[in-house]
């Protein structure tokens, strides 16, 4: 993609300074919507646009918000700044390179939901970037892009800035919102969901960093624009994170549908050291691991086809894993992870966690016997479909696929262990 | 007191959250203790409770819950170094050992001057900058991405160097 949508300060230099933003058509959507459109048309068009939630579930973004509860005011708009999924970088590139077309995408969905504060939920460990974004927002006051009266009309609007304090759990929005609250960052029992009793129990959109960035040139370019990127079912561009074995990690916005090899070879220019590609996680810790065998690797990256060879796109954090890996190991990574980002609240996978992880920890140590590759896998399918969030979910798909895939790697461990 | 101390940015941060639900300002507030004592301490949480008019063990839970509040004394700085799947296959392990080595502390130790703590941390989104760490000072974290032990340890003789002249 020669023209970035979403990387757009990778085209425009400073364009994190508002006076560049301004004369690169900044805000004009904003003040479009404002000014010309209804809360319920900027919907349609988002809707028609058929953009999906960008931070792992890819739920319709318009579809989402058509869920609010009419009526019942306030309401809030919460963007999810919490990216913490092993693997995935893509929210902190934009918030700190192109925060002013987030911030713009914020206003756009606070007008559709017709609320009048927006809250930036950042992860603690992103103080610098959210103490810059405070500064950004001062800007539009100060320019009259935020407050009351926008645009002439009686529209008002006030986003503010929340810090995490450092819990991968606050990236699930029923969490986020607790966490918000005052209260244990730990998710709540659906239904009610947030668009019915979100923020203080009132009608609340909670939408990624990256879907939200995408607002304002859906609003400039239209609807048909936006699907003639990416696929049918999954169009737009999206922001790929490449990590792992490659000669190139990094952040690469590419069409929706790209395949695994055009990203892993062609942008990310390879496995290093001419040693060869063992396996993918496409979705960060979260997903099933996919050997990466030449069908996997000429799969298209979107919702539909990933799923079709096993695994899932989630957030599109692609770790590449080469030949060098024994995959035991990786699992005790990813499962270590999981232990310790647990919130505690559902048993199953609060203990179901510690168990893994102690499991692969005596794999890893060689104590071990072959019988644990079996118990390993039934503690795993044990916490399956038993918890409130996915949390306990994701852990286990690394498990379970990398015994599936991989049981002579756990195997070796074991015997060399000995 | 912290209410004395900071009055006005206590007063700034109630307002960004409707009057009857001020327990949102919590984790801000508790940042603000860590930042003037260095550590979330009992005193300060029972004041926070009492501003925001909610029980003490409410405050207190969140300590070990979230990875960046402290109760326990540490290093002044806190070098956090993510060893998470992404960062390790890029070698952060290898690269939290040699440090540790070279500063003469196990993971997890504090150096004898009180100043340095090393520590494992989870993924911190910088995946494409491993070997990478944050540092967590009293006045908040930054990023230092890209480094070898070598500029780790010199971004370390800056901290040190910082403080003897603050």
């Amino acid at each position: 993609m020669a023209d970035h949508i979403l990387l757009r300060h990778r085209d425009v230099p400073d364009i994190d300074e508002l006076d560049v933003y301004l004369e690169h058509g900044g805000f004009e959507a904003f003040k479009q919507v404002v000014t010309s459109k209804t809360p319920q048309e900027v919907i349609d068009v988002v809707r028609a646009s058929g953009l999906r939630g960008r931070g792992g579930a890819g739920f319709p973004a318009g579809v989402k918000w058509g869920f609010l509860t009419p009526d019942v005011f306030p309401r809030y708009v919460v963007a999810n700044a919490d990216e913490s999924e092993p693997g995935t970088f893509k929210d902190r590139e934009i918030l700190e390179r192109n925060p002013y077309q987030f911030l713009e995408g914020v206003a756009i969905c606070a007008f559709a939901a017709q609320a009048n504060t927006a809250y930036v939920y950042c992860r603690g460990e992103f103080w610098d970037l959210a103490h810059e974004l405070e500064n950004k927002i001062d800007a539009l006051h100060k320019s009259k892009l935020l407050g009351k009266g926008l645009f002439g009309t009686d529209y008002a609007l006030e986003i503010h800035v929340y810090l995490g304090a450092g819990a991968y759990i606050c990236g699930e929005e029923t969490a986020l919102l607790e966490s918000i609250e005052g209260s244990l960052g730990q998710p709540r029992l659906r239904p009610p969901f947030p668009a019915a009793e979100g923020l203080y129990a009132k009608p609340t959109v909670v939408n990624n960093v990256e879907t939200l960035t995408n607002l304002p040139p859906i609003i400039t370019r239209g609807a048909d624009w936006y699907r003639s990127i990416g696929t049918e079912r999954s169009p737009g561009p999206k922001v790929f994170c490449l990590s792992g074995h490659v000669e190139r990690p990094g952040n690469y916005e590419l069409p929706l549908g790209t395949p695994f090899r055009d990203l892993i070879f062609k942008h990310g220019g390879g496995i290093p050291g001419g040693r060869s590609i063992k396996a993918i996680l496409p979705a960060g810790a979260s997903a099933p691991l996919l050997p990466a065998t030449d069908e996997v690797l000429d799969t298209a990256m979107d919702y539909e086809s990933v799923p079709q060879v096993g695994s899932q796109l989630g957030s599109a954090s692609i770790i590449v894993i080469d030949e060098t890996v024994n995959i035991a190991w990786l699992v005790h990574k990813t499962t270590r992870f999981f232990e310790h980002e647990s919130c505690g609240k559902c048993t199953p996978c609060r203990e179901g966690t510690y168990w893994m992880h102690h499991l692969l920890m005596r794999i890893e140590r060689g104590e071990a016997d072959l019988k644990d590759i079996d118990l390993l896998d039934a503690v795993a399918r044990g916490i399956q479909g038993k918890c409130l969030c996915a949390l306990g979910e994701f852990a286990i798909m690394p498990v379970i696929s990398g015994i599936q895939h991989f049981r002579a790697d756990f195997e070796a461990r074991i015997r060399n262990g000995r | 007191m912290l209410a004395e101390k900071c009055s006005s940015e206590i007063k700034s941060i109630l307002a960004k959250y409707p009057a009857d639900r001020k327990r949102s300002a919590v984790l801000p507030l508790m940042y603000l203790a860590q930042r003037e004592y260095g550590t979330v301490t009992t005193g300060s949480m029972v004041e926070i409770a009492n501003l925001l008019d909610i029980d003490v063990t409410q405050v207190a839970s969140l300590i070990g819950f979230y990875t960046l509040l402290h109760d326990k004394p540490g290093g002044k700085y806190r070098i956090q170094i993510c060893t998470d799947l992404p960062c390790a296959l890029r070698g952060a392990e290898e690269f939290a050992h040699e440090l540790c080595d070279r500063l003469g502390i196990r993971l997890g130790e504090t150096t004898p001057d009180g100043m340095i703590s090393v520590e494992e941390v989870m993924c911190l989104a910088a995946c494409n900058g491993a070997p990478m760490f944050q540092v967590q000072a009293p006045d908040g974290v930054h990023y230092h991405e890209l480094q070898t032990v070598d500029s780790a340890l010199a971004v370390i003789d800056e901290l040190r160097k910082r403080d003897d002249d603050g």
